[in-house]
């Protein structure tokens, strides 16, 4: 379980996040929406630890982020796993390299008890026979399925996606989706995704937050999205008219 | 203003490189690895200018000492001393400032644009100790190799540059090369490498770890950091030359 209370953070004189509060349970895939520049990243990667909250606080399992010693933010650091916006997969290193980075960093595992696990996170998101690629060899699709691997490789209880499928084909974007939810279900993470996507917000959204100017504008699931009638929301959502008529069609219903 | 606030910058980075290590192997990877892309890779070119520049520097003297009362010992002489002085030390660091040195910044600047710095983080890495320390170890420890191969190949391209052009006779030149050896100068220009060394694995680190924006500012980041390289080691050359030689 990770709680987020009135998290304020600002850079110079902008301030991005206002005042946020945030519960995001084991076993659910929560999703983060609102427009680009909205704070989505940077209320991840304060989560995480990237950004100090100038005021606010976190809390993993009850305990604050705050009142953790060292050695209790390096156990904590352990149970994290992070896909980042970019994918963020060391250039000089290989597929399996990259994938294994954690286990070197975290276990004492020997290189052929890594390897299996390696493997097995990387048959896990479909990737064969490109453990010694490196990353520039691979499509942003692959890139994005190490990146995963890499995340869950040392089993997190908490897992951070920042816009997993942004620039990838409507179907590949679902399968990452459906992985993520997979892994999500399978081993009862806490999962955090950031999106644009509306297709992964009714895939994937058992639980949304919609950010709006530093705020947390609204709440919900992604049956609410549908009968919502917060602005703020509906023309964020319904800003393309595919989705204007979904939503008619299903409010006919 | 901006300067002292940078220089002030650069001494805290020092303070977060200079931990101990979180994990013995993938640190002792990194270092190897570096070892091989900021040494092994220039030592062809530190042999192919060292060699030439020892051959223009042998035929230069050799033109300019027309005079038969002056020892024809003394090309070697000279070659030697320059080689060994500053040639070897000071020109050549300046070189791998150059190439090195745009290659750290756009390395590490190219990983915190891409957050790929942010992505050690998360995993429980010190980012600074882990990207800068085995550049310092690597370089301090490789390039006086470096600096050595430079004087040797220097002072041998002389000669072979005397063969070649029949200007001196190599065996003047081996006289003039044995002449007044003195071992200290050796030795301080490999103390004037080893700080070196230092400058040029960790100013640039400094500009590539700090960078922000995207890939047009690695760009404007690599070439600031190398002319920053240049410059402090060309000041500190001057002050360690006055303190170790005079
Ligand atoms: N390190 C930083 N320093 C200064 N400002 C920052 C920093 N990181 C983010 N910002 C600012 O914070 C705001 C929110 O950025 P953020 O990256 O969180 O947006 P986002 O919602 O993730 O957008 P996108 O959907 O495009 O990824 C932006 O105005 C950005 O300029
Ligand atoms: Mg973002």
């Amino acid at each position: 379980m990770l709680e987020v209370k009135g998290i304020y953070k600002s850079f110079g004189e902008a301030s991005v996040l206002k005042g946020i509060d945030a519960t995001f349970e084991p076993g659910k895939t929560s999703l983060i929406i609102g427009q680009s520049g909205s704070g989505k990243t940077v209320f991840l990667k304060t989560l995480l630890g990237l950004h100090i909250p100038d005021k606010g606080t976190i809390s993993y399992d009850g305990q604050t982020t705050e009142s953790m010693t060292i050695e209790e933010k390096r156990q904590l650091k352990q149970d994290l796993g992070m896909v980042f916006q970019g994918s963020a997969l060391f250039d000089s290193l290989t597929v399996e390299e990259n994938v294994m980075f954690p286990l070197k960093m975290f276990t004492n595992q020997s290189k052929s008890e890594m390897l299996d696990r390696v493997d097995f996170v990387l048959k896990r998101v479909n990737l064969k026979d490109s453990n010694h690629k490196f990353p520039a060899e691979l499509s942003g699709g692959m890139q994005k399925r190490v990146a995963i691997a890499r995340a869950i490789v040392t089993n997190p209880k908490y897992l951070f996606c920042d816009e997993p499928n942004s620039g990838l084909d409507p179907r590949t974007s679902i399968v990452i989706d459906n992985l993520i939810q997979e892994i999500t279900d399978e081993y009862q993470i806490t999962t955090v995704i950031n999106t644009h996507d509306m297709n992964s917000v009714m895939e994937i959204g058992e639980k949304i937050i919609f950010l709006k100017d530093g705020l947390k504008e609204w709440e919900g699931t992604s049956n609410d999205i549908f009968k919502t009638d917060n602005e703020a929301v509906v023309s964020f959502v319904y800003s393309s008219n595919l989705f204007k008529k979904v939503r008619k069609v299903y409010l006919e219903e | 203003m901006n300067y002292i606030k940078s220089i002030g910058a650069y001494t805290i980075m020092l303070k977060s490189v200079f931990k101990k290590p979180q994990k013995r192997k993938i640190f002792w990877e990194a270092v190897f690895r570096e070892i091989d892309d900021l040494g092994v890779k220039s030592i062809g070119i530190v042999a192919f200018i060292s060699f030439f520049i020892g051959g223009v520097v042998a035929i230069q003297t050799a033109l300019n000492l027309e005079d038969p009362i002056i020892p024809k010992d003394l090309i070697g002489f000279a070659t030697k001393r320059s080689m060994i002085l500053e040639f070897s030390s000071t020109f050549v660091m300046v070189i791998l400032a150059g190439k090195v040195g745009s290659y750290i910044t756009s390395s590490i600047g190219t990983m915190r644009v891409t957050e790929q710095i942010d992505a050690l983080e998360v995993m429980g890495i010190n980012s600074l100790n882990y990207l800068v320390l085995p550049k310092i170890l690597a370089t301090v420890f490789f390039y006086p190799f470096l600096v050595l191969l430079a004087m040797f190949l220097g002072i041998f391209g002389g000669w072979v540059a005397g063969i070649a052009t029949d200007l001196f006779k190599p065996g003047d030149y081996i006289a003039g090369i044995q002449l007044d050896f003195e071992p200290y100068l050796v030795a301080y220009s490999l103390i004037k490498s080893v700080v070196f060394a230092f400058l040029i694995a960790t100013i640039p680190s400094y500009f590539g770890y700090y960078v922000k924006g995207g890939s047009l500012e690695v760009g404007r980041a690599s070439t600031k950091a190398v002319v920053w390289t240049i410059v402090v080691i060309i000041f500190s050359n001057y002050f360690l030359t006055q303190m170790l030689l005079s």
